[in-house]
């Protein structure tokens, strides 16, 4: 993730010369300028001329007028959405399942890292991550899918609750359950999957540390906590930064196949949000704005984050 | 190594030996608690919806039934459905492999000149986004409505492979390889096909399976994009089947009880869900070490 930082040549003191030396050298590469050419078409085609399409935020789009052609509306649209009552909800549902997610999503992986790392019979410990790893490859639909048909009336979970003598609870149709089923079946797709980042780092680990601390008669618990944890927390830190920054993007996909009419009220966020009001209803701008909304939300965390992590342990992005 | 050194040499602690204990037996539970719902899935695909309504499948299937399978295999729905899924993951994953590759070669590419502020360019994209209605008019404005395209070419690339392939190019091609290369009046493209390519292969087999598995499973971009049936991915007709509960009216229109109708599209809900991921289960044990390795790659130098 870190742009590697390097020191350039000795540059040529000489203006003139230096930048006919610069010609010379993308002349040189114009092969390699070709490779980038289609991924930075994308990049602008795809990226960066949607980010200046942000302005019909700002505008009434009328189809026919185009984005350049539409009259402009200032704030109008963020005024909309912030007067608007479903406002604090979305806040709430957004931010609360992200937050949630990243509360207990981000330390499970390396709970199970420093698990597995502990197992010594290596075909076990192999058959383990084959197995943990394998829920990551179910489409998003699919694990909807089971979802649904495990936590319906009569399915799985609720014949279990019957035999233990409990009563059946319908799961999909209570919003108090949608952020546990949200949550739970991505701790359940993602552990392992997040866990291979953190065993790597443990396989870095140098032997010696570990020697050196069972000669001191450290037990395998601390050398978990003093060998193991200092070893992965530079992993650590970088991958939650990484998620907080993406704390407001989260799940789109599957928030949005576990709505039904009835779990709602918890269900509703941002990113569903803007795509029934934008695409299915077709309000472009006041869609756009909220999106954008979201956006910076996003950005602000990140640079937030970043500079947090970066004064409290040196780690940072940037 | 000295770790098996270690092993032989210091005998465990008995704080160490209960440490072990909880530990195998925490992680036997975690196992459990991934596989079954896979396996019960499996068992119920294949159980008569009866045993399952009432309870009675838990270890092994009840009653054994095919009819679910028989009659997901019979819908003209699904097929359409798999056959369109194989072109568009044959052929996004072309465009982005070749795309990511070529572009990651020459940003690990010292000498390029500017690579910091393209790499800058394309990392930015990662962080803040135009959103999705922005680039819902894009797309649209491009004429991509309604075809393959529009699953294909606003994926074209992942920052994330980008860097994971660039830091593999980084690590593995050795400088001297290049200016051997050049001293021989080889090109760069050149180079770049008949040298790292070739060299490369465990990174372009991690690219090729993180984005064939990417577009397998996609379904969003084609709810967004597509209002044709005829060009539907696999991923969206389950949507419909799994979370609509449009159990294809197809499949059990010949049923005339509601109740029977509504047992049996429970059946073809556990088979599709099969269905969509045989493709993924078959390959997993081949190329689980390859997904790990990109993972690995991507990590470690961060």
């Amino acid at each position: 993730m870190k742009a590697e930082v390097r020191t350039l040549p000795p540059l040529d003191t000489h203006a003139k010369a230096n930048k006919k030396l610069q010609f010379k050298k993308i002349l040189n590469n114009y092969q390699l300028y070709l490779f980038l050419l289609p991924a930075l078409i994308y990049f602008i085609v795809f990226h960066y001329y949607p980010m200046y399409g942000v302005v019909i935020a700002f505008k009434d789009f009328i189809a026919t007028q185009g984005i350049m052609g539409s009259p402009w509306v200032g704030f109008k649209h963020f005024e909309r959405f912030f007067d608007s009552y479903q406002f604090w909800t979305l806040i709430k549902n957004t931010l609360g399942l992200s937050g949630l997610q990243l509360i207990i999503g981000f330390p499970l992986p390396i709970i199970l890292a420093l698990m597995m790392n502990q197992i010594r019979h290596e075909k076990y410990k192999r058959f383990v991550q084959t197995v943990v790893y394998a829920p990551h490859f179910i489409s998003v639909v699919v694990l909807s899918g089971m979802i649904y048909v495990f936590f319906s009336n009569n399915g799985l979970i609720n014949n279990m609750i019957t035999i233990f003598g409990g009563d059946s609870i319908s799961f999909m149709s209570k919003p108090e359950w949608f952020k546990p089923l949200y949550i739970g079946s991505s701790v359940w797709q993602e552990t392992g999957w997040a866990a291979i980042i953190y065993l790597a780092a443990l396989a870095g680990v140098s032997p010696e540390l570990h020697e050196a601390a069972v000669m001191d008669g450290a037990s395998k618990w601390h050398r978990i906590l003093h060998v193991d944890i200092p070893a992965i927390m530079p992993t650590a830190v970088i991958l939650l930064i990484l998620s907080v920054g993406n704390m407001m993007n989260i799940g789109f996909e599957k928030a949005y196949l576990l709505q039904t009419p009835l779990n709602q009220p918890a269900a509703e966020i941002i990113p569903t949000y803007v795509y029934k009001l934008g695409l299915q209803q077709a309000q472009y701008s006041f869609a756009a704005a909220v999106g954008l909304f979201n956006a910076i939300i996003n950005l602000i965390l990140l640079v937030a984050v970043n500079k947090f992590a970066k004064k409290l342990s040196g780690q940072g992005l940037w | 190594m000295s770790l098996l050194a270690m092993k032989r040499t210091t005998r465990r602690s008995k704080e160490d030996k209960v440490f072990d204990l909880i530990n195998i037996f925490l992680v036997a539970i975690m196992v459990i608690l991934v596989v079954y719902p896979l396996y019960f899935i499996v068992i119920a695909s294949i159980s008569n919806p009866n045993m399952i309504y009432e309870g009675k499948v838990w270890f092994l299937p009840k009653e054994i039934t095919f009819e679910g399978y028989q009659r997901i295999f019979n819908d003209s729905k699904i097929w359409l459905g798999y056959k369109n899924s194989i072109i568009y993951t044959f052929v996004g994953t072309i465009v982005n492999v070749s795309f990511t590759l070529m572009a990651a070669y020459a940003l690990s590419r010292r000498d390029l000149y500017g690579r910091n502020l393209i790499m800058f360019l394309f990392l930015f994209t990662m962080f803040f986004s135009g959103g999705l209605i922005p680039t819902y008019l894009v797309v649209k404005d491009l004429g991509l409505l309604n075809t393959m395209w529009a699953l294909i070419l606003p994926k074209a690339v992942a920052v994330w492979n980008v860097i994971v392939a660039r830091t593999y190019f980084q690590t593995s091609i050795p400088n001297e390889l290049l200016e051997a290369a050049k001293m021989d009046g080889c090109s760069d493209a050149k180079f770049f096909w008949k040298i790292v390519v070739p060299l490369s292969k465990p990174i372009v087999a991690v690219m090729v399976l993180f984005y064939a598995v990417g577009h397998w499973n996609s379904y969003f971009d084609a709810l967004i994009y597509l209002n044709n049936e005829d060009l539907y991915p696999l991923q969206l007709i389950l949507r419909n089947i799994l979370i609509q509960n449009e159990a294809s009216t197809q499949m059990i229109s010949d049923l005339d009880s509601l109740a029977a109708k509504q047992r049996v599209s429970e059946l073809i809900k556990y088979g599709v869900i099969i269905v969509a991921s045989i493709p993924l289960l078959i390959l997993y044990p081949f190329v689980q070490k390859y997904f790990v390795k990109g993972v690995m790659i991507g990590g470690i130098k961060g």
